[in-house]
């Protein structure tokens, strides 16, 4: 098949999903099963390219011109396919996830849900094939707008309050800000194509080109910088399988993935760099990885706390883009690999224990490591992961990112890099600690176990992909040094 | 044959509402009306084909007059621009609302209606057409004053009040027109449009060619609702039938803006407007409040129809931006944010029409839980909402874009600030509805619902998908805007 038409299929895999579900609406088990085939050829396709781009091709496509200079074209880049490979092979997880979280708990209204879900998976696909701005805008609104349902799902006050602020949030960002840049980007270069090397000249001066840098870190409010990370916490009423790959992946992953793209490819990462105009970039990056952290020590609910933390990990991917040297940017691809395994793998167990136990403060959760020991352990993994231990994934990015910084001398981003490690210890280990050398301080009146199996299924996977993936990170290796080195 | 279109186009309705008024079947009338709307827009869309073949315009002289003698029809990009929208939505609010009208219209009235919807329609395509000053005045008095009429016939009994307060303002405005027309006739001694601008050139800085400027710009803007002369446009949306807001709505005040566009470019001139007169200026400060007083009031209404109202006070501020612009790429947001606002705001009127059929009221808190008894229906307001957002994709973001650039090219950077800012208004509003209509549960003990028929649903979605289509594929109404305005831009001979 032409690789055209692969990314076309990509596109069209979740749309057609959302019509079995709706179809099968009435037969849960029939529903679940499409969006399990669905996602394991979703997959099937995304693998199918990898090879594809690691020999150098660069799959396209043009579908067709709105106006004159905005065209909705796609283009399978090294840092798209990593992108679309997380999502894509998390969709089949967090799936299986859903099916035991759902029904474990009953949630209501479980068809919106499969087709809202499918219908993000679909836009974040839109958004890592993008070839040009214009494309990655438009999947990137699609993705705020079909995963407010998502967190307004249990329909309480709580949970609208969420909601509002959500899509508050996104959309002030992304068209205050992030529309406006495209309409500068456009009037001064006339192209929103994504071009190796930028498209924006030197010439436009430090002015210009640190005012588009304000627009576009901004107006990328899925990437969560201070002070447009409010949404992330808000998110956090959302069911666990939301939280988990849509709020540690495909949502955030799409506000940094979107941050680095636009410095590689449409600020270019010499003119990025050349300008003092766009120091601010790093200082506020830093800035958001320990606030973030230190906020997070502070709070005693589970998912609040991996929120911040999230936060904390975004601005990592940002500040390490922000360096502008070939060694950062290969970082920051490497650690979008390792935070969306790791994250996932908490969230999920964050999830389990709320199936399981019903409980979601973490003062609650002692001793519970051994009444549930294959999700505290994989907390324990994606906590190491977390913190960047070895034999953890997290180990990859941050060890590229240290040596980017030692390479470039800069002090603050050592600095940053070694107090947050500490924060990240001092936030996660606690928790380990607690659930497993701590006696319980209330017997629970029924003696809980493990979460359903296909919870625990999916989250020692993901655990286990974290360890894996440092053992054999050929193929986001190969794919991060493509992009930062061309 | 074909060079009887332009004539045909207008008289069709006009005889045509005649034999409604003799024949007052309910159903014949409805029968009649659709098909004459239709054969206009047929009309209408023959005559693009034409227009974009031969010489860039049709000029048909009345009666065999030549002009600038007698009265001349005279048909351009710009012009069949809008008359294919006017015919085009007239067509579907017909096809929609047939039960909608027998719902809400008494039954001895029926006729009557269909017989003022189509004057309404005559006079309507009539404006577009003309190319004489006095006979668009004429056209104009008959789509009021058949407007009047059509908003009397609401339910409500505050319908009336409102139709006597458009009549008031209505009939101000048009005076104003008239004096103004009287005025450039006294300076130039004719009546065609584009005599008028060739004989205003040289003069076009005496008093008196000012004063006619001022009071056709006056006039014109309270016909097309410019902030702060709206204050008819509420009450008279609100309590209208559903068939007339959605038409007015997506019509009347559209024509009116057509009109003024013609007189600020092609009767004054462009460099005159544009660089010696405060038309631009005032255009400006009267379209940032349009757009944010709008908005905001928008935000507080109880009423759904009323809060659309308000809404459209601000779309019609973003039309007008265009001319305060005063460049290319404005006047092309502008121009095609027209056709743009007729079609998401025909669709989103026709949806809250359908709504009051079912649940019998417009007021936002009962539509408390009708999100899932309606699905259809409001996930097309929802789509709807959307498009008024400017969400890429669909038509709302077409217009924004282009008022975005031209806001840029004048290096008015906080513009595009403003333009974005007053976007999100609309997320307030008409996320308020979303919600309600969503996560509000039904009350205990309300009556059982369902979608409205289904000529109401088919044709609101119709609209809908339109607004998504031609947010897709923008080179039918992009190509026509930006056409139209290398015809206003030109420079006068």
């Amino acid at each position: 098949m032409s690789p055209g038409l692969l990314i076309v299929l990509a596109l069209l895999l979740p749309t057609i999903a959302i019509l079995f579900i709706v179809l099968s609406k009435r037969r849960p088990n029939l529903r679940e099963a499409f969006t399990l085939l669905f996602a394991s050829v979703l997959f099937v396709v995304v693998c199918t390219m990898v090879p594809r781009v690691i020999d150098g091709d660069r799959p396209s496509i043009v579908l067709g011109e709105v106006m004159s200079g905005l065209i909705i074209a796609f283009e399978v880049e090294p840092l798209g396919m990593l992108f679309a490979l997380i999502a894509s092979s998390l969709w089949i997880v967090s799936t299986v996830y859903s099916i035991g979280y759902m029904r474990g708990n009953s949630e209501p209204r479980q068809t919106p849900f499969y087709v809202c879900f499918a219908m993000s998976i679909g836009s974040t696909m839109g958004i890592a094939f993008a070839g040009n701005l214009f494309t990655l805008f438009l999947f990137y609104e699609v993705l705020t707008l079909s995963t407010y349902p998502l967190v307004a799902h249990k329909g309480n006050d709580e949970a609208r309050a969420g909601g509002r602020t959500y899509l508050g949030v996104l959309l002030f960002t992304s068209v205050v800000f992030l529309l406006p840049a495209l309409v500068v980007t456009y009037s001064i270069t006339g192209t929103l194509e994504f071009q190796p090397g930028g498209i924006i000249d030197a010439d436009n001066g430090p002015v210009l080109i640190g005012m588009l840098s304000v627009l576009f870190i901004y107006g990328i409010g899925k990437a969560a910088i201070m002070p447009a990370h409010k949404w992330l916490p808000a998110a956090m009423v959302a069911p666990a399988p939301v939280s988990a790959l849509l709020h540690a992946v495909a949502v955030v992953k799409a506000g940094v993935f979107s941050v680095v793209k636009v410095i590689v490819y449409i600020f270019g990462i010499d003119v990025f760099g050349i300008f003092s105009s766009t120091d601010w970039v790093s200082y506020v990056a830093g800035f958001t990885v320990l606030a973030a952290s230190i906020i997070a020590l502070g709070q005693d609910n589970l998912k609040r706390r991996l929120a911040y933390s999230t936060v904390s990990q975004l601005a990592y991917v940002v500040l390490a883009a922000a360096m502008a040297t070939p060694l950062a940017i290969m970082g920051a691809a490497l650690h979008i690999v390792s935070h969306a395994f790791g994250k996932i793998t908490l969230f999920f167990a964050a999830g389990s224990i709320y199936t399981a136990a019903h409980k979601t403060e973490i003062c609650q959760l002692n001793g519970i490591g051994w009444r549930m020991p294959i999700t505290m352990s994989a907390f324990a993994i994606g906590a190491f992961s977390m913190i960047g231990l070895p034999p953890t994934v997290g180990f990859l990015g941050k060890w590229y990112i240290l040596s980017a910084a030692i390479t470039a001398n800069d002090y603050l981003v050592l600095f940053v890099i070694f107090s947050s490690t500490l924060l990240n210890t001092a936030y996660f280990v606690p928790i380990v600690y607690s659930a497993f050398m701590r006696a319980e301080d209330v017997i629970p009146e029924h003696d809980h176990g493990e979460a359903p199996w296909p919870v625990v299924l999916a989250l020692s996977f993901t655990a286990s992909a974290s360890l894996v993936l440092f053992f054999f990170p050929d193929v986001p290796l190969t794919l991060a040094k493509q992009l930062a080195w061309g | 044959m074909f060079e009887q279109y332009p004539v045909i186009v207008v008289m069709a309705p006009l005889l045509a509402a005649a034999l409604c008024a003799v024949v007052r079947n309910e159903r014949w009338c409805w029968i009649l009306a659709l098909s004459v709307s239709f054969t206009s827009l047929v009309g209408a869309l023959s005559m693009l084909g034409y227009i974009d073949g031969e010489a860039g315009f049709i000029s048909y002289a009345l009666g065999g007059w030549i002009p600038p003698y007698g009265i001349e029809y005279r048909v351009d990009t710009l012009a069949v621009y809008i008359l294919i929208l006017v015919s085009f939505l007239a067509t579907g609010v017909l096809f929609y609302g047939r039960q909608s009208v027998r719902a809400e219209i008494p039954e001895n009235l029926q006729g009557w209606y269909y017989c003022m919807y189509l004057l309404c329609l005559c006079g309507l395509m009539g404006i577009a057409i003309t190319g004489d000053a006095f006979n668009a005045f004429v056209f104009m008095e008959i789509s009021s004053l058949s407007m009047y009429v059509l908003i009397a016939l609401g339910r409500d009994r505050k319908a009336l009040a409102a139709a006597y307060q458009y009549l008031i303002m209505g009939t101000v405005g048009a005076t104003m027109y008239v004096i103004g027309v009287g005025l450039l006739y006294t300076v130039t001694g004719t009546l065609n449009l584009v005599d008028m601008g060739e004989r205003l050139n040289p003069i076009m800085d005496t008093r008196a060619a000012l004063a006619g400027m001022a009071f056709i710009i006056v006039g014109l803007s309270l016909k097309l609702a410019l902030f702060p002369m709206h204050l008819w446009l509420p009450n008279a949306y609100a309590f209208a039938p559903s068939v007339t807001t959605a038409f007015l709505s997506a019509t009347a005040t559209k024509v009116s803006i057509y009109l003024l566009l013609r007189y600020l470019y092609s009767v004054f001139g462009f460099d005159f407007v544009a660089n010696h007169s405060p038309v631009p200026a005032v255009m400006l400060v009267l379209s940032l409040l349009a757009i944010f007083v709008g908005s905001f009031t928008a935000i507080f209404q109880e009423n759904v129809k009323r809060m659309l109202a308000y809404s459209s006070v601000a779309q019609i501020g973003y039309i007008t931006l265009g001319i305060a612009l005063a460049n290319g790429a404005g006047l092309v947001g502008g121009l095609v944010h027209v056709f743009n606002h007729a079609l998401m705001k025909g669709a989103l009127f026709m949806l809250v029409g359908g709504i009051a059929f079912q649940i019998g009221t417009v007021r936002i808190e009962d539509m408390a839980g009708i999100g899932r008894k309606m699905p259809l229906t409001m996930l097309g307001f929802v789509t709807g909402a959307l498009c008024m957002l400017g969400v890429p994709g669909t038509v709302g973001f077409v217009g924004k874009w282009y008022l975005a650039v031209g806001a840029i090219q004048n290096g008015w950077w906080w513009l595009v600030a403003l333009i974005m800012i007053s976007s999100l208004l609309v997320l307030v509003y008409m996320g308020r509805v979303v919600e309600i209509a969503y996560f509000r549960e039904r009350p205990r003990g309300a009556v059982e619902l369902s979608e409205p028929p289904k000529a109401m649903i088919v044709t609101s979605w119709v609209f809908i998908l339109a607004c998504i289509y031609f947010g897709i594929d923008t080179s039918f109404t992009l190509d026509t805007a930006e056409s139209a305005v290398e015809i206003l831009l030109a420079p006068k001979p």
